[in-house]
């Protein structure tokens, strides 16, 4: 193997990362155009149904909500920029305080869940190619398929029924904390992990399966099979490499997924991942909170793009040199 | 003397005894009910309780944008928080709903209940060390009190003229007009004590608990608080509160043995939840109802005869069954609760009639008229199908209602006081003073129905500051007659709280003020042994 032009890549990365600030700062505007949008204010959403004029009229003027929405998205973004991300409206803790363990917490949930799923996608994946239209092939295509379903809620509910009632074997809770030890952690959050892991990996499992499939009518395959070839070594050896540029793209696009989309899993189990944050923080309009924690997710997109990009032409020699 | 006390209480139970001459009563057996609420009867005859133990709660209603700020608590999880395990306020409601003394240790009024003298408990000590005095109430108070407060409890402290520190552990309260029942106003979850000078929203106070650890709408972690002034109460090691807004999520985790407590059972599951071994389902019969508030000053609502109309033609009994499952009572279109101490037994139930209905609505001259009925879950849980049930009711009368679904979010900013017509949750208060006051008086803000009525208006204030109870009832009979009657509400039903424990939580009469023995599950509940 050649290696890769570090330079080409470099440059490339160099502009997606220039091109990915400027769709933040686009998506930091349409946050808050978004949720200036929506009616009512922090104020009204958080007194409810206690609200009075008074009170509401205190609570705007405490937290400047009273002045125009232009003046108040200049000086955010200026704090922003700083490095600020000021301090909750709702609650006034520091932002930073309410997101960086609960992001830390969806980056733990979400990189146990790929450990599991991505290698167990993968391997069917290459296996339901292997047998291709065998007995095994549809009964992985059929039980993936379903998993992948079912609304998440009712998976989830089916393993806690299955797994924490009727066998008490794991917690129906996942409520993790500081008091408990990583292994601690492991085992709370092992419901939340397989209800993710069987949603997660049908998508990566078909993409492959389909990859592979694709290759395996190439010329260069049917050359390896004339060359008497053992079946699975052209599999693995010719039609994976070539197979991985379309996997890496559902791989990241689902690792991204688990970073972000995983609020219903979150609620169900009780888990206390970024996603909470962010729907309590848009139905009460604390509009520091929603846009570190859309801007956070925004920034899981680009970089999980621009890592399968970057390794799609890694692992691709025609990408590697361009004529 | 054991007999001598249960007679009382029942006799006090069955509203033939005031709570003055039971106070008497008491007295002459020896026994001062200000010593502490445990000598309250409802007590007596539980079991010794035991310390120890860690109690986790699961609880719905918790936000990560909430605040241990006492003005801005407002769902269950930083009420139970604050009110229930870190602080006290002057008063509490005991579980035969009667004031007693907590933070205070005595009051009285001027016979035109415009005076108040508070005598405050001595050697009461904050979680920080300092000890607690008058300066520290004031303080307290006019959290919710000064201007630019955001208090939602501003409302109840506005008729407080003026404090005044007569002694460190004397106040003198003077009020806008006589207010009766201001030890009860005074028991308000908002108005706990914390020290002088300090953020409240720190969670510094006076109760049975320290706060150690708190993740708003995650998790709150106390541990117990060894100088607790109460030496009955507080009885677990260490309290753990847990946010679990998902009520399958609460009904898992207390089966599985993760939390002991958990509150708003699923009313569709709740039956087989009872039948469950080691698991106990508690009701409590209190305040809470739900109403279909119409605005009197905007036609068709402004008529009368279009209100009775639209009252008779709903089947409470229907919606209790259907809506609550039974878990609940029908309402008599006026928000006071069996709970309450006046209510009025002896007005008549109103029935669903479809002919009365018809009747009222032809006086009207509105036959064929279309009405607009707007609701959300975030009114109440059920609150659509309520409205579709109250259609199909209401088509055997020949009236007709069309049933708007509202978003949830925004509800009680766009939709509660805006739309003529719509559905509202209301938790009920535990006077018949504070609830018309806070939402039938004329001109208050959430008189979400613009009722303007004299004779109510009259007999509010008279009633308010009337000391004698047989005359004070007879004039909160007659505003129920007159809110019934003439109001702007429908009020189909009481909701029942549900909330299950692990059998391994003992108590004794459940409070029916609040949720969760009135908040106070944490301070007054124990583990046996």
């Amino acid at each position: 193997m050649e290696l890769p032009k570090l330079n080409g890549i470099a440059a490339l990365a160099l502009k997606r990362i220039g091109l990915g600030l400027v769709t933040l700062w686009v998506i930091s505007v349409l946050i808050f155009v978004g949720v200036e949008a929506l009616p009512g204010d922090l104020a009204e959403a958080v007194l409810g149904q206690s609200a009075t004029p008074e009170t509401v009229e205190a609570f705007r003027k405490e937290l400047k909500l009273d002045m125009p929405p232009h003046v108040r998205y200049f000086s955010w973004l200026g704090a922003f920029v700083k490095g600020d991300f000021g301090n909750s409206l709702a609650n006034n803790r520091p932002v930073v305080d309410l997101i960086n363990w609960r992001f830390a917490n969806s980056l733990f949930l979400a990189g146990v869940t790929a450990m599991i799923a991505v290698p167990v996608a993968v391997l069917l994946g290459i296996l339901a190619a292997l047998y291709r239209n065998t007995l095994f092939d549809r009964l992985i295509s059929m039980a993936t398929l379903s998993t992948i379903s079912f609304p998440e809620f009712f998976v989830a509910y089916i393993l806690i029924a299955l797994l924490s009632v009727q066998v008490v074997i794991f917690p129906s809770i996942a409520n993790i904390n500081d008091q408990m030890n990583f292994w601690q952690k492991l085992y709370a959050i092992f419901l939340p992990c397989l209800t993710l892991a069987m949603v997660v990996t049908a998508h990566m499992m078909r993409q492959t399966r389909a990859a592979i499939i694709n290759i395996l009518s190439s010329p260069f395959i049917e050359m390896a099979n004339l060359k008497g070839l053992r079946r699975l070594r052209v599999v693995v050896r010719h039609a994976f490499p070539n197979a991985l540029s379309p996997v890496i793209n559902v791989i990241a696009l689902n690792l991204a997924y688990l970073v972000v989309g995983v609020v219903i899993v979150e609620v169900v189990f009780v888990y206390p991942g970024l996603g909470q944050l962010l729907v309590d923080s848009v139905s009460k309009r604390d509009i520091p909170v929603v846009q570190a924690s859309g801007l956070i997710f925004a920034a899981t997109y680009v970089l999980l793009n621009l890592l399968a990009d970057v390794l799609s032409i890694v692992s691709n020699p025609r990408l590697r040199n361009p004529r | 003397m054991k007999d001598a006390l249960r007679n009382l209480e029942r006799l006090f139970e069955q509203g033939r005894l005031s709570r003055r001459l039971f106070l008497k009563g008491t007295a002459a057996l020896g026994i001062s009910a200000t010593l502490g609420p445990a000598m309250m009867p409802g007590q007596a005859n539980a079991d010794t309780p035991k310390r120890g133990g860690r109690l986790r709660l699961g609880l719905n209603g918790g936000a990560t944008s909430d605040t241990l700020d006492p003005g801005i608590q407002l769902a269950m999880m930083p009420q139970t928080l604050v009110y229930g395990t870190l602080a006290n306020s002057l008063v509490e409601i005991d579980t035969n709903r009667q004031p007693v003394p907590e933070l205070a240790e005595s009051w009285e009024s001027t016979p035109d209940a415009k005076k108040w003298i508070f005598k405050l408990r001595k050697g009461v000590e904050f979680h920080n060390g300092k000890t607690m005095d008058a300066d520290d109430v004031i303080y307290s108070l006019n959290w919710h009190r000064k201007k630019d407060t955001k208090s939602a409890a501003k409302p109840l402290v506005e008729s407080i003229v003026s404090m005044k520190k007569e002694n460190k552990y004397t106040l003198v309260f003077e009020m806008e007009s006589g207010n009766a029942d201001f030890p009860y106003t005074l028991s308000d979850y908002h108005l706990v004590i914390g020290p002088k000078d300090t953020d409240l929203a720190k969670g510094v106070f006076t109760g049975a608990y320290v706060i150690k650890d708190f993740e708003p709408g995650v998790r709150a972690f106390c541990t117990r608080n060894a100088n607790y002034f109460k030496s009955d109460r507080g009885w677990f090691d260490e309290v753990e509160i847990l946010g679990i807004n998902d009520v399958n999520a609460r009904t898992n985790a207390l089966k599985t043995g993760q939390i002991d407590v958990m509150n708003r059972c699923d009313l569709k599951t709740v039956h087989l939840f009872k039948r469950m071994p080691g698991i106990q389902v508690m009701r409590q019969d209190g305040f809470k109802h739900f109403t279909f508030a119409m605005r009197t000053d905007t036609a068709p609502y402004d008529n009368n005869d279009v209100r009775l109309a639209l009252k008779y033609a709903v089947d409470r009994e229907q919606l209790v069954k259907t809506i609550l499952r039974g878990y609940g009572r029908v309402g008599n279109d006026h928000p006071i609760s069996v709970a309450n101490r006046y209510f009025a037994s002896e007005l008549p139930q109103r029935q669903y009639d479809p002919d009365k209905a018809k009747f009222h609505l032809k006086k009207a001259g509105l036959s064929g008229t279309t009405f607009k009925f707007h609701a959300a879950e975030a009114a109440f849980k059920g609150a659509v199908d309520a409205g579709v049930l109250y259609k199909e009711q209401a088509t055997k009368a020949g009236i007709t209602i069309d049933v708007v679904r509202e978003p949830n979010d925004g509800y009680w900013s766009n939709v509660w006081m805006k739309k003529p017509w719509c559905a509202v949750f209301w938790s009920g208060r535990s006077t018949e003073d504070m609830m018309f006051s806070t939402a039938y008086a004329k001109g208050v803000s959430w008189n979400d129905t613009y009722w303007d009525h004299t004779r109510f208006n009259e007999l509010l204030v008279t009633a308010r500051a009337e000391l004698d109870e047989k005359k004070r009832r007879d004039m909160y009979v007659e505003m129920q007659r007159i809110v019934r009657d003439e109001g702007g509400v429908v009020v189909p039903m009481f909701s029942a709280d549900l909330a299950a424990a692990s059998d391994k939580i003992e108590h004794g009469k459940l409070g029916a003020n609040a949720e969760l023995d009135g908040f106070r599950a944490p301070e007054r509940w124990w583990f046996k042994s």
